[in-house]
């Protein structure tokens, strides 16, 4: 796919977890549904009104309904959990940890509003330390799905796939950039874009913000390349190696802390196999605050002129 | 497995699997000694008296399931898989050794006959709810037994879970408390008071049924009473002793972490060995 093609119409990905849920229950009589009293908030509330009988709304306790899926699990069922990001993994991280992913539990966790651009709410409810909580997890496979097309066919494979998952969806519409109905591969980041002189890594909603950077960028004369990379664990290190290798400067873009997130992720693989500079973007100033989702990106420096001063910098720092 | 309501027989395997539990701590040279006593005889009630289970899994259908949410007391739950034959008794003799069958804590993915994996206190009655709420929507008659301690109860999960099973009206589910009064730093009343604890099952939806923990006809009567229970959960508050049976270990917080030295074992094998 080309980034100059694309389309800036936006669609929302908790609304495409929502539908695929659906889908997914009405074939699959094996998959029950848990939320924590936000289901009109996840859109699990779909799969409820229509499967009410494999819906459980646990009410205000993620730390029970974690547990609760796990026995879910171990009695063979494929239990779907959705709360807010920050809930699913903050308060209920040591469940997480013992209830699922130490016995390598069929749990998968579906969880929106991760990030900044949760907006509004404020920072109590802005997840912006997840995907390190999740990442570091064994057995645990972590997903940030790009847009609502990917959302659907990241949670279609994680139906068919054994094992504990992570998925971060979003509050926020994020621009389209796949078609419908193509298919997800776990583990395996794509080109959206390539280039010779950087490489900007970027997950989430920041992959549309890489490929306007890239534009920016070569307008400046210098070619990036842009990899969407969903799969954040197990995080696809061929790839990130060869891009190490063939353009020599890394750029990471997240919506999340820098620490131990997507970043770290990359940097962890070039600095043991491949040294190359990796700078990363994303939160940098502790907790966020109230405002509009693209208004908090701008104010935190996770935009397409982040990006850019990233690459510039990326780049002159190539060994 | 073919179970049995002669207590002296269950009061005999229970005497016999005190020596296992005690063995195995002494050789591991660590482990949880008083709360493994504490619950041995309900286990030995459970395993060999009512759940209807199987090591060849030939009862899956409708097969009790049981999770030990105090997993520490996993010596007990092991000596009494040893016993019914998961897996071959010499594992005992290499608890909490590397690369061992049997972990410090119940680990599911390496003993058979361990559901779910505990240690984390506080979760296990949130998973028996799943495993019960599965068994319903499945329609499978087994019951999910789960054993708590009366300190675990401190954690705010046991009580999100006691919501839970009454709310979904899990008669299913068979909790039973250790009240065994101790926990780690000391008395469960001077650490963080948890009582009343029959009243505050209770007051959670819950049937709550009182006796000693050590009288096998009395926790085999409780156990059918609990089974009995309709359109909500039971729970068996079961009034124990930690330590129970070795008479230095009986009623001291200082031997929940500890397993017997070696003049200890001869001392509690000399009051568990049959005159
Ligand atoms: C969440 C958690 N916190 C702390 C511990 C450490 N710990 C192990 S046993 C125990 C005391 C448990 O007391 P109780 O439930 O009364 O057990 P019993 O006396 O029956 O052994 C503690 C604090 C733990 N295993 N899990």
């Amino acid at each position: 796919m080309n980034g100059v093609t694309r389309s800036v119409e936006k669609k929302s990905l908790r609304d495409a977890y929502g539908a695929t849920l659906l889908e997914l229950g009405d074939s699959n009589k094996n998959i029950v549904v848990l939320d924590a009293d936000l289901s009109s908030s996840t859109r699990t509330s779909k799969f409820a009104k229509k499967h009410a009988d494999r819906f459980f709304n646990m009410g205000v306790a993620e730390q029970d309904m974690i547990s609760t899926a796990a026995g879910f699990a171990a009695a063979g069922k494929i239990p779907f959990v959705s709360t807010f990001a920050i809930f699913a993994t903050g308060r209920a991280w040591d469940q997480v940890r013992q209830s699922v992913c130490l016995s390598g539990m069929n749990v998968k966790i579906v969880a929106s509003h991760g990030g900044i651009t949760v907006g509004e709410d404020g920072p109590t409810h802005q997840a912006l330390e997840d995907i390190t909580l999740m990442r570091v997890l064994p057995n645990l496979t972590v997903i940030v799905p790009a847009d609502a097309h990917e959302t659907s066919a990241v949670i279609k494979k994680v139906a068919e796939t054994d094992g504990p998952f992570y998925v971060r969806t979003s509050r926020d519409k994020f621009p389209v950039l796949f078609d419908e109905g193509q298919p997800f591969e776990i583990g395996k980041g794509t080109v959206m874009r390539d280039g010779s002189d950087v490489t900007i890594i970027a997950c989430g909603v920041m992959v549309s913000k890489a490929l306007t950077a890239a534009e920016i960028l070569l307008a400046d004369g210098i070619s990036a390349v842009v990899i969407n990379m969903p799969t954040i664990k197990p995080i696809d290190e061929d790839l990130i190696l060869k891009m190490a290798e063939t353009t020599g400067a890394i750029v990471t873009a997240e919506e999340h802390s820098v620490i131990g997130g997507l970043g770290g992720a990359v940097a962890e693989v070039v600095s043991e196999k491949r040294p190359c500079p990796v700078v990363k973007v994303g939160m940098k100033s502790g907790f966020g605050k109230s405002g509009k989702p693209e208004e908090l990106l701008n104010a935190y420096n996770m935009n397409s002129a982040a990006i850019v001063e990233a690459s510039l910098r990326a780049v002159s720092m190539k060994l | 497995m073919k179970l049995t309501n002669d207590v002296e027989e269950l009061n005999k395997i229970a005497r016999e699997l005190r020596i296992d539990i005690l063995t195995m701590l002494n050789k591991a040279v660590s482990g949880h000694s008083g709360g493994s006593l504490s619950a041995i005889d309900i286990l030995t009630a459970l395993y060999f008296g009512r759940m209807k289970h199987d090591p060849a899994m030939s009862v899956e259908e409708d097969r009790d399931k049981f999770v030990l949410s105090k997993g520490h007391g996993a010596p007990a739950l092991y000596a009494v898989l040893a016993k019914c034959a998961y897996f071959e008794r010499s594992q005992l003799n290499s608890l909490r050794k590397l690369n061992a069958m049997l972990s410090g804590h119940p680990f599911s993915p390496s003993t058979p006959g361990v559901e779910v994996s505990t240690g984390s206190l506080g979760q296990g009655l949130s998973m028996a709810n799943g495993m019960a709420l599965a068994n319903k929507l499945d329609g499978k008659k087994g019951h999910v037994f789960c054993m708590m301690g009366d300190g675990e109860n401190q954690e705010g999960q046991v009580w999100e879970a006691a919501m839970t099973s009454a709310h979904y009206g899990l008669d299913n589910v068979v909790a039973i408390l250790d009240h065994n009064g101790l926990q780690i730093d000391g008395a469960v009343s001077d650490i963080m008071g948890v009582e009343p604890l029959d009243k505050k099952w209770a007051a959670f939806g819950w049937e709550v049924i009182e006796i000693d923990g050590h009288d096998m006809a009395a926790i085999l009567d409780a156990i059918d009473r609990a089974l009995a229970v309709k359109g909500k959960p039971a729970l068996i508050l079961a009034h124990t002793v930690k330590g129970k049976g070795v008479s230095f270990m009986e009623n001291k917080a200082e031997y929940h972490g500890v397993p017997p030295s070696d003049d200890e074992l001869k001392i509690a094998l000399e009051e568990l060995l049959p005159a």
